[in-house]
């Protein structure tokens, strides 16, 4: 089961990079979906057996992150037809680049600060901390608001990675809640969205700096 | 019982709105909600808050009772000015009067689970949903400006709050290290935090001070607030700022509970002292700049909640004159964004230099409008006066007294800032611009009245009950008897 956990966990990391380095839009919104793919199976993977509770949350967080987010981003990107789908402001190289310093930054700083008595394997920190730094990088580098969106997905599933080191597993209830959290917050992301679409005519965030001292 | 009625009661009102489109239904379904949760929040009062719980995620504990009340008569007091301002929005075009209500509701659901829940992810997912249900009212008017706001509000505070969920599992890390059973439970973790691994438990406090630190508006986090709050309607501005941040405030002060109940907490203190100050310093230096007069009030809120943050940071001897603050901000700002909200309804806009002859056009409006500026100012007799006083001499006995001159350096020039910003509207000839009522109804200032009636006696009478319940509050943060 460890060699499943870890296999899973190294694929996170990759679809992360894959994110941060895509200067599509349709790209992000995938990669957004298999993450929620392999988070829906990570929790069983790593306990090594599958109660009531890790198949909830599992089959749960497949039709949120998996299905429904991924599936509402798209029909946004149609909606709002993007004329110009590719970020303008992106290189590749130099993503692809900072993004492998902050996985370099997590595993060293998940060296530092080992978790104690954790029955999880250690990579679990290490992907946890990319992820929600690589999330971050996502979030301030990019201009269109729909990539945000996926930025913050990231950082959201870097947390929700970091919450399995916990061996008291939470209520269903509260688990129930933070992803219920997730799903209406897309959802309130596109209807702003929508409507800053019907305002400015676009969706580019450096457009958004009327207000300031 | 009555807890599971106070947070059905909002979320059954939102969803009958939901299904509504009639908006007379709405305003039943707003003002019973609010009417009937005040009346709620009154039986817990009787009933003592001990005995109120509900299973074994929610109870309602001294300090999470004075969160509820203030969000309870806050919301009542704006549900009111709500109604008025809503018949009147239905005349613009862009603005979407049905989702008004059911996110009030749903924003009143969530900051009832944020006083009343005992679990810190709980708590977390509670204060996400009052993100989540605000951020629709923000962006009502649909102007760019509006929408921006909204945006800027959404990522910012959510990503903020993803930082203090990492903070909350961080906790739920140390507990498990101590090698006993635990839970994200308030009291087991105050139970167990002396034996958490001390780097575990420092790491969970700043990512929670910085991540609910956004949300509540401390700088250099606090740059969507200013924004957020002058775009937002008037009544929701109030409700922003007189209860959203107390929510936020809320989340920092249960961490701060576990930090406390472990051996040494001089570094949460510091960092709160830190943060405070420097929030203080930010708030009044934007204040002194500004000609718009709702972000002037928003500026004061950055301000107050630096207050807040460096009481806090003071250690338990400040706590009941923070929490007092907490209750003064909250009633005082409250009141001066349902004011600005009639003078901006009077003349149409919220640059202050294009306001002129307020005393003439709106005279109830005016002289609230003086009177709360006064008492958040800390001018005596008000009650902001007596809270800031406690904590300024908080700050001398606890050996501070640079800080303590600073702040009293600050508040002064706080007050002044804003005193320039305001007089010069009140004097003059009134301009006819904007959609001119030529009669104020008593509906517009009646609910401010109160507040400022409020501020009044609790400045010159301090009530038994209130003394004790700030004082069982702040037995919540000593250590706990072992």
């Amino acid at each position: 089961m460890e060699e499943a956990g870890n296999t899973l966990l190294l694929l996170v990391l990759l679809v992360d990079l894959y994110a941060v380095s895509t200067s599509r839009i349709q790209g992000c919104i995938r990669a957004s979906a298999l993450h929620g793919v392999l988070l829906a199976a990570l929790p069983g993977t790593l306990h090594g057996h599958l109660g009531t509770h890790a198949l909830v949350i599992g089959l749960g967080t497949l039709a949120v992150k998996a299905l429904f987010i991924p599936h509402f981003l798209m029909r946004a990107l149609r909606q709002v037809q993007i004329h110009r789908e590719v970020e303008p402001s992106v290189s590749q190289h130099r993503n692809l680049l900072a993004g492998t310093c902050l996985v370099a930054f997590a595993f060293w700083l998940a060296q530092r600060i080992p978790v104690p008595n954790s029955t999880m394997p250690t990579l679990l920190v290490a992907v946890a901390l990319a992820t929600f730094l690589l999330g971050f990088f996502l979030l301030v580098s990019r201009r269109k608001a729909l990539t945000q969106v996926v930025g913050y997905l990231m950082v959201e599933n870097g947390v929700f990675l970091f919450g399995l080191n916990l061996a008291g597993s939470m209520p269903l209830v509260v688990e129930l809640g933070i992803l219920l959290d997730v799903l209406v917050s897309v959802f309130v992301f596109g209807i702003i969205l929508f409507d800053i679409r019907e305002e400015f005519d676009h969706i580019d965030t450096h457009a958004l700096r009327e207000l300031a001292d | 019982m009555t807890l599971a009625f106070l947070i059905a009661l909002p979320i059954a009102g939102a969803v009958f709105c939901m299904w509504q489109r009639e908006l007379s239904r709405h305003f039943v379904a707003l003002l019973s909600t609010a009417v009937g949760h005040a009346l709620l929040v009154g039986s817990v009062w009787m009933h003592g808050a001990s005995a109120v719980t509900l299973g074994p995620l929610f109870a309602v504990d001294p300090l999470g009772l004075i969160v509820l009340s203030l969000s309870s008569l806050l919301f009542l007091v704006a549900a009111f000015r709500a109604v008025p301002y809503l018949l009147h929005a239905t005349h613009d075009p862009k603005a979407a009067p049905r989702v008004f209500v059911p996110c009030l509701l749903w924003f009143l659901a969530a900051m009832t689970v944020v006083a009343t829940t005992q679990h810190l992810a709980l708590l977390w997912a509670a204060v996400e949903g009052t993100t989540l249900a605000t951020a629709p009212l923000i962006s009502f008017y649909r102007r760019r400006g509006a929408l921006e706001a909204a945006w800027k509000y959404l990522i910012l505070c959510s990503l903020g709050i993803a930082i203090a969920l990492l903070g909350t599992f961080c906790l739920g890390v140390a507990a498990d290290a101590s090698g006993q059973p635990a839970s994200l439970l308030v009291n087991d973790l105050r139970r167990l935090a002396p034996f958490v691994p001390r780097s575990w438990l420092v790491a969970s406090f700043v990512l929670a001070l910085v991540g609910y630190g956004t949300k509540m508006g401390l700088a250099p986090m606090h740059s969507w607030l200013p924004d957020a709050h002058s775009q937002a309607p008037s009544p929701v501005s109030a409700l922003l700022s007189g209860v959203l941040l107390n929510g936020a405030f809320l989340g920092i002060l249960r961490f701060y509970q576990v930090t406390l109940a472990a051996a040494d907490a001089r570094f949460a203190q510091d960092l709160l002292l830190a943060l405070g100050v420097l929030s203080m310093i930010f708030g009044v230096g934007l204040m002194a700049q500004q000609r718009d007069y709702k972000r002037l009030f928003a500026y004061s809120s950055v301000e107050n909640m630096g207050i807040l943050a460096l009481g806090a940071g003071l250690g338990p001897l400040a706590l009941a004159g923070t929490l007092f603050h907490m209750i003064n901000h909250s009633l005082a700002k409250s009141a001066l964004f349902l004011l600005s909200g009639n003078i901006l309804r009077r003349f149409g806009t919220t640059q202050a230099p294009e306001v002129r002859g307020l005393q003439e056009a709106i005279p109830a409006t005016a002289v609230l409008l003086v009177t709360a500026l006064f008492a958040i100012g800390g001018v005596p007799p008000f009650s902001p006066f007596w809270s800031e006083l406690l904590i300024v001499r908080a700050a001398v006995v606890a050996q501070h007294p640079a800080i303590a001159a600073v702040v009293l350096f600050l508040l002064a020039s706080g007050f002044l800032a804003s005193i320039a910003v305001v007089m010069p509207m009140l004097r003059g000839k009134p301009s006819n611009s904007g959609t001119a009522a030529p009669l104020e109804s008593w509906s517009s200032w009646i609910g401010p009245a109160l507040l400022c009636g409020a501020l009044f006696t609790l400045g010159c009478y301090y009530p038994g009950w209130l003394d004790r319940a700030l004082g069982s509050a702040v037995a919540q943060f000593l250590p706990p008897n072992r």
